[in-house]
């Protein structure tokens, strides 16, 4: 089998807040049309990582090399003109959607791909209705935000992120936020975005989901990377705390 | 029945009373005109990442907010003499009015912007950084809209205030309404012409709690 394009890769990373360090030496590499999971109990430094590769953290040392063009290396980042190349590159969805309110859910989905990426507005246009049919929510293209129950807007923030055609998607405990029938429905999307082999890193507490949706899931505890594999091997893992943990989930 | 013959008495006050009015009008809104973007600027001075442009703007509101705006008229306009030997003549009064207000309201405007940037949720920005919006754009697409629509209250009390405020021109002899209906008071001792410019100021702030008000409403179609 050919080997695929690696599309993100973090060497060694390390970071601290105030001195007590929430990353450390932490590996990861994803390559293109991978679904990689990651898990741990809070505080492991889950959300930290995925901040550090969507530049909302700056890391103190290791790298960040998404497509073989370095963001980060050694603590030091590109410039900025280049960071912002490089941001093209990926999309974030949040945990609490971070929608724009005053925005209607169409203009939340075209307004960064005119503004940002200059693409003509019938353009931006044709990307959202396509996007919005995709996410059953081609109703709902003239509410605003707050009209919208949360699975709804989490997936409009979906679409805002795809609209900007990312290569990588990262997911920051996408479902978290909402009551059980809100997340099947959030999960039911990922996992339709999964079979048309987009790329993603979804950090979550979905155990059951992250075993379905994943090629790869990384097992995370006190800043490091316990353990990571496919959701088989994770699953009948001989490491006592990976296994506590997954067991006390599956109660 | 007194009170009924000098109303009737009074009621060719109302265009020297109204003459007054135009001039309270002017300063009300050549104040808002100049101190609405003044205390944007400030606000930026007041969380600017500068130490020493920070240290500033929260002394110049220290002191705006800290002394009477009376006294401040009273340096604007009698400074240029008293530290400089400048004389400025009576024409420059309704100018040092303007600017005494001006700066003065834009130091509690500025506070009003800075709570209402402060109190945005980090995600906003954070949002609007991951998909690639700029600096400026973030500001002035994604942040200032949802500002407008916090602060607008806040803006409503001060604009009410202010208009009350414009009759502290008269202590120095700005012919504004309240200085005119001081001297018809004065000169008749009655009370009316007083009760007049009362009604004036009351009816226009009717008007403006309403348009806020409308304003308000308007800008609810988000949450």
């Amino acid at each position: 089998m050919a080997e695929k394009k690696i599309l993100l890769e973090m060497n060694h990373v390390k970071k601290s807040f105030d001195g007590i360090e929430v990353l450390s030496n932490i590996n990861v590499r994803v390559h293109e049309g991978e679904v990689v999971s990651i898990i741990g109990p809070s505080g492991s430094g889950k959300s930290t990582l995925l901040r550090c590769a969507t530049l909302l953290e700056k890391m103190d040392d290791g790298e960040l090399i998404y497509l073989g063009e370095i963001a980060a290396s050694g603590g030091k980042y590109a410039p900025k003109s280049r960071l912002k190349q490089i941001r093209k590159y990926f999309g974030l969805v949040f945990q609490s959607f971070h929608l724009f309110p005053h925005y209607t859910v169409r203009k939340n989905i075209i307004d960064a791909p005119i503004c940002v990426d200059k693409v003509s507005k019938k353009e931006a246009n044709e990307r959202a209705e396509k996007l919005l049919a995709q996410l059953g929510l081609s109703d709902k293209a003239e509410n605003y935000p707050y009209q919208l129950s949360g699975g709804q807007q989490q997936r409009v923030s979906i679409a805002r992120a795809l609209a900007l055609q990312p290569k990588i998607l990262f997911f920051d405990e996408p479902t978290s936020a909402l009551d059980p029938e809100l997340t099947a429905e959030v999960l039911k999307v990922i996992k339709e975005l999964a079979k048309e082999h987009m790329t993603m890193i979804i950090v979550t507490h979905e155990m059951q989901f992250a075993k379905e949706v994943s090629d790869r899931i990384v097992f995370m505890e006190k800043g490091v990377i316990v353990e990571e594999g496919t959701p088989e091997e994770l699953f009948s893992s001989d490491n006592q705390r990976v296994r506590d943990f997954i067991g006390k989930l599956n109660l | 029945m007194d009170f009924v013959t000098s109303l009737s008495k009074y009621l060719p006050m109302l265009p020297q009373l109204g003459e007054g009015f135009i001039v309270s009008m002017e300063i009300f809104v050549l104040t808002l005109l100049f101190a609405l973007p003044l205390g944007m600027i400030v606000a930026f001075g007041r969380m600017s990442k500068i130490r020493l442009v920070r240290s500033l703007a929260k002394v110049y509101i220290s002191v705006m907010r800290g002394t009477p705006l009376m006294l401040q008229i009273f340096v604007v306009y009698f400074g240029p003499f008293y530290v400089f030997k400048i004389r400025m003549g009576s024409g420059y009064r309704f100018p040092a009015v303007i600017i005494a207000f001006a700066i003065n309201y834009a130091a509690y405007f500025a506070e009003i912007y800075r709570s209402g940037i402060e109190s945005m949720p980090i995600g906003q920005y954070e949002a609007a950084q991951v998909l690639g919006y700029n600096k400026a754009q973030t500001f002035f697409k994604i942040i200032l809209p949802q500002v407008i629509k916090r602060v607008l209250p806040p803006v409503t009390n001060e604009t009410i205030t202010l208009v009350k405020d414009t009759s502290l021109a008269f202590t120095i002899a700005v012919a504004e309404m309240f200085t005119t209906a001081k001297q018809m008071a004065a000169a008749d001792s009655n009370i009316i012409p007083l009760l007049g410019a009362g009604a004036f100021y009351y009816v226009f702030n009717l008007i403006i709690a309403m348009s806020m008000e409308k304003l308000e409403k308007k800008l609810s179609y988000y949450r």
